[in-house]
């Protein structure tokens, strides 16, 4: 057992755990956190994707302990009170989830591939950066179209700010 | 996954003390090896121990004739960098073609390389370029340092704390993708010297791991063109075959990754 601290969508907190214990179950489990999913458990499929430090990371292939003092960004963490996020906005605008399972890690690894792209993407870019991120519904065309348009928003909005 | 001790040392010494003291110990530095084969059950180590956070294993330097990475580089990192870049673009390519953009946010350089997994990238790069991957202990060349299937040179609690890659006239990588799993099916490595030697590696195609293709080698000394290839035959002794193709496939990829290779190279 370890404590371990961190800050989750701009709060410090502290869990007692077994260090066997995984980051995408203490979000879930000890936090209630329960927009992050866990679809495959082995890496691939992305449902898990939370940032760490900015980064976009597989939340099911961290340790708690690697986590121990970093910043974690959920799903939860990215709308402002009742306001949604651009990308969040986008996606229920382009109709860019069926079922909804993928989506939270869809957006968190949307909103970085905008981060590390400085908003400057074209179709081919989005759909080669979004393939560690899986659609079992395979509705990737719309999502592709809600990352594209929430470039342009996510850019407009960081001008007003 | 198994009950286990976490531990995040802050030097290289701390941690190979760790190790010395742990009964089953592990080292662990992105993780998305050994963390996923815990998961399964297949490793239990009674102790991890985290070199990702150890300062001294993390970053990029330059000089004229050589590139040195930190073993604790992510590959997000080195893709980014524009040492990396300069110097030997076609790391930053390999990288880039590695994982997906979540897996290089985490992996290391150093964890790819100490794993040796037979369809990993970085090694055929460590191979073909000819680097030295240095450790706590000493140095090891290239060539020594691939020793099989997820079996290296290194001693037991040994951790490798940087490669160096000497700076190539030209190097390329091409690689075919498993477009699930986006390891190599088979992936080629190709590079001539400043003395104008010439090393090839491939990954992904061997039972035995990343390995020389002397045969590549010689062809492209006498003549560094895809055409000098034409009449090169590659045995299919040796060469993987499973599900997602078969020995003699293997043997073709390494000819046309090879080819696609020196035509990127120019």
């Amino acid at each position: 057992m370890s404590t371990v601290k961190l800050t989750v969508n701009g709060k410090g907190v502290s869990a007692d755990l077994e260090d066997r214990t995984l980051l995408v179950h203490l979000l879930r489990d000890h936090f209630n956190l329960t927009g992050t999913h866990v679809g495959c458990d082995t890496s691939q499929c992305g449902a898990c994707v939370v940032h760490i430090d900015g980064r976009a990371v597989k939340s099911c292939t961290v340790l708690v302990g690697q986590a121990n003092g970093v910043n974690v960004t959920t799903i939860e963490g990215i709308s402002k009170g009742d306001e949604l996020h651009p990308m969040q906005a986008a996606f229920r605008d382009n109709h860019g989830l069926q079922c909804g399972y993928c989506t939270p890690g869809m957006i968190m690894s949307a909103i970085d591939i905008v981060h590390r792209h400085s908003g400057q993407l074209d179709e081919d870019t989005v759909r080669h950066e979004l393939e560690g991120n899986i659609c079992r519904c395979t509705g990737y065309h719309n999502i592709v179209k809600s990352v594209l348009d929430a470039a342009g928003r996510m850019k407009v909005a960081q001008a007003a700010e | 996954m198994y009950e286990t001790t976490y531990h995040r040392p802050s030097s290289v010494a701390e941690a190979t003390a760790l190790f010395a003291s742990g009964s089953e110990p592990k080292y662990l530095a992105g993780g998305h090896t050994l963390i996923p084969v815990m998961k399964q059950r297949l490793a239990s180590p009674s102790d991890v121990i985290d070199l990702g956070r150890i300062k001294e294993l993390v970053g990029i330097e330059v000089s004229a004739d050589a590139l040195t990475i930190k073993a604790a580089t992510t590959y997000f990192d080195i893709m980014q960098s524009a040492d990396v870049k300069k110097a030997i673009p076609a790391i930053g390519h390999l990288t880039s073609v590695l994982g997906d953009p979540q897996v290089r946010h985490r992996g290391t350089i150093g964890g790819s390389i100490a794993n040796n997994d037979p369809a990993a990238d970085y090694p055929a790069a460590v191979l073909a370029l000819g680097a030295t991957v240095k450790t706590d202990k000493r140095s090891i060349a290239a060539d020594d340092f691939f020793k099989g299937l997820f079996t290296t040179a290194l001693a037991d609690g040994e951790i490798i704390t940087q490669i160096v890659f000497p700076i190539p006239a030209k190097a390329a990588y091409a690689k075919m993708r498993h477009p699930a799993s986006r390891f190599a099916l088979t992936g080629v490595f190709v590079a001539r010297t400043k003395a104008g030697d010439v090393r090839v590696a491939a990954t992904g195609a061997s039972q035995n791991g990343v390995m020389r293709i002397p045969a590549i080698e010689a062809a492209l000394k006498a003549n560094w063109s895809p055409g000098a290839l034409d009449s090169v035959k590659i045995s299919a002794d040796g060469l993987l075959t499973d599900i997602h193709g078969s020995s003699a496939y293997r043997a073709n990829l390494i000819k046309v990754m090879a080819q696609r290779a020196i035509a990127e190279a120019g």
